[in-house]
């Protein structure tokens, strides 16, 4: 029978099927972070269980730990017991940690792929949302809760009901200086933050085919924001190339073996979704949030829509609501707000392709004086990488401070927060009230459009510039 | 895990739809490395508002919140889940949920049901009309009771026993672990290991 990537992964992780019950789906690589694994590790503890499988699991630090100052002690102190209560569970169960100073910390998805840990047709979680990410290799990856943390501790396996799943064919090719970033917004904004549950996303099509792994990822990573789980890209010769030579990419025979695998990773031609939508990539556009959920997007040329012409009652109360908490007033040209500070980093767009891009928009120029600009790698790896080719240099010299490798800005967990009523064009994945630091108030945009925005101080566009 | 039956007790309406787990319980409060004591969290931001429905005296004592939809949104953090049951909720209604809240909620006991917007609706109306109407949340009878209405709801079996059981998944698992070790025993060498460590 024919079927979709995701089904053939399913198929392949099934370790026990019943009639009435979900399947128990074994789980091939679990990534751990300090701030939903500490319940999970005294679960283990009180009933005296292990970790069943160390070999694939591996941990680091990302949401607490601070951007500036990294060889000092964290100085929050329930940060730093945060981080400490993780560094003693590694120790005693045997986990594989990397620490803040160590080459390999930074933000979990960040470091997965770029340790060649993530490959095609596995399956992977994390106790993070966001691990919808690794999708962009043709993995079933998936966030999970602390509990099912703990469970994947225990016994390497999670009961699952089988998603449903939706293909969305993006085809074309892009315009100018829109990229993964405005694929995704412009997705979110047309299914909703609930159009993908119960889903797992397949993305397709010639203009996805196109994008380097570090769009893909850009993609897969915000399926969460349009409500989905798990998010997908079958992998491909784009996929196989960047796998080559990363630390745990797969070695003689058994690289061979692994691409005449991959290569079965795809949806077969005849296969059914349970819901296919298109998107017809010349129409996209660069793409800005003006609310507080990921769907109230626009394209940065229109203007802050006007709750009144909302017809769906809950919709316009939800506008109305963002519009207050926004400070925005309806009609208002998008272009013309005012922001504060320029957020470059996360695990949507924290990669050394989004830092070059970035790069290559402010080379030479001076930002707005009204801004403050922080570049913040998502790896530690990233910013050796990034001042190999002298980007560090090139945001130094526009005014922006270069930050060691974390999730910093893009929550407010760390001491890198708006303050109340700060407005910021930041290329994370949440726009929700209170996301950056209390009382923030979050534009969510593109590497090129924060760049540019940096540039004039106002939301804009690298063809505005 | 406590055993869930059927629950009675007044609620609270929370109309607002999209609420993500990042207004349930901001990032700030998730520090701690316990599962207790996450009430202070619940709704912070909100909180701050006199007028927020949670601190509308005549809602203090309730123990079923009733949301718009799309609740729980956005970030995995159970720690959403425990907020609301360290607080005392027992049970929340919405048309919709996200994905992994409501596998958080059925982890931890929290039952959460999906009624139509307009069930929703009319049960918004009775508890906003009389604060204490009794909200009867039963899980046996599959419905939910409240103003003299029966809003029935679906669950798949298997949860609804698990829950009514009070079970714990890893425990359930573990009986099955043989045929975890068996699909071990197949799985190909070319599938990665973070130990040894490669760099």
């Amino acid at each position: 029978m024919s079927k979709t990537l995701a089904e053939k992964i399913w198929s392949d992780h099934i370790v026990r099927s019943a009639p009435g019950e979900p399947d128990l789906i074994y789980i091939d690589l679990h990534l751990i972070h300090e701030v939903t694994s500490p319940q999970a590790f005294d679960g283990l503890r009180l009933a005296g269980r292990q970790v069943r499988r160390t070999d694939l699991t591996i941990a680091t630090e990302d949401h607490n730990t601070p951007t500036l100052n990294i060889d000092l002690p964290i100085a929050d102190p329930v940060s730093k017991l945060q981080v400490d209560t993780l560094r003693q569970n590694c120790a005693e169960f045997g986990v594989r940690l990397h620490s803040l100073g160590d080459a390999e910390q930074g933000i979990v998805h960040v470091v997965g792929p770029q340790l060649g840990l993530t490959q095609p047709g596995m399956t992977i979680v994390c106790g993070d949302s966001h691990t919808s990410t690794h999708g962009a290799f043709g993995a079933l990856a998936f966030g999970i809760g602390t509990s099912e943390v703990e469970h994947v501790l225990a016994t390497q396996t999670l009961p699952l009901v089988r998603p449903k799943t939706m293909a969305i064919n993006v085809d074309g090719v892009l315009p100018d200086g829109v990229t993964a970033k405005d694929i995704i917004l412009a997705i979110i904004a047309k299914i909703g933050t609930g159009g993908g549950q119960g889903y797992v996303l397949e993305y397709r099509g010639s203009a996805i085919k196109a994008l380097s792994m570090e769009g893909r990822m850009t993609i897969c990573n915000m399926s969460i924001e349009a409500g989905a789980r798990a998010g997908l890209i079958a992998p491909d010769e784009t996929t196989f190339e960047y796998m080559k030579n990363k630390p745990h990419a797969p070695q003689g025979a058994d690289w061979d073996a692994a691409i005449e695998y991959w290569s079965t990773l795809k949806s077969d031609e005849d296969a059914k979704f349970d819901t296919e939508i298109f998107l017809s990539a010349e129409e996209l556009a660069p793409f800005v949030t003006w609310g507080t959920n990921p769907a109230q997007g626009l394209p940065l040329n229109a203007s802050v829509p006007n709750p009144a012409e909302i017809t769906d009652v809950e919709e316009r109360g939800a506008a109305e609501r963002a519009l207050t908490y926004m400070g925005l007033e309806a009609g208002l040209p998008l272009k013309s707000i005012k922001v504060d500070t320029i957020f470059l980093g996360s695990c949507t767009n924290g990669r050394i392709e989004d830092l070059r891009a970035a790069a290559e928009v402010v080379q030479g120029k001076k930002k707005a004086d009204s801004v403050r600009m922080l570049v913040v790698p998502g790896s530690a790896r990233v910013r050796l990488q990034a001042e190999q080719e002298g980007l560090d240099k090139i945001f130094l010299d526009f005014g922006a401070e270069w930050r060691n490798a974390g999730c910093s800005m893009c929550l407010g967990m760390n001491p890198d927060q708006l303050a109340v009523g700060e407005r910021s064009a930041s290329t994370s994945n949440r726009n929700f009230e209170g996301r950056q630091g209390k009382g923030g108030r979050t534009h969510l945009v593109s590497p090129l459009v924060a760049a540019a925005t940096a540039i004039r101080g106002t939301l804009s566009s690298p063809a505005d510039l | 895990m406590e055993k869930f039956i059927s629950h009675t007790g007044t609620a609270i309406p929370l109309r607002r739809s999209n609420v993500d787990t990042d207004q349930i319980i901001p990032a700030v409060y998730l520090k701690r490395v316990k599962k207790s004591g996450f009430e202070d969290g619940l709704f912070a931001a909100w909180r701050n508002d006199p007028e927020f429905v949670l601190n509308q005296p005549q809602y203090k004592s309730a123990t079923v919140l009733v949301a718009g939809a799309d609740f729980g949104t956005g970030s995995s953090r159970e720690h959403a889940v425990w907020a609301l049951q360290n607080y005392g909720f027992k049970a929340v209604i919405s048309s919709r949920f996200a994905d992994i809240f409501r596998s958080n909620s059925q982890k931890g006991g929290l039952l959460t049901v999906v009624l139509p917007q307009v069930s929703v609706e009319r049960i918004w109306d009775a508890i906003e009309t009389d604060s204490t109407t009794p909200v009867t949340v039963d899980l046996e009878a599959k419905n939910v009771r409240a103003g003299g209405e029966i809003y029935p709801f679906e669950i798949d079996d298997y949860t609804r026993w698990r829950l009514m059981e009070g079970l714990d998944d890893i425990g359930l698992t573990l009986k099955n672990i043989d045929s975890v070790t068996a699909f071990e025993g197949h799985r190909p060498s070319y599938k990665p290991k973070t130990l040894p460590v490669r760099s």
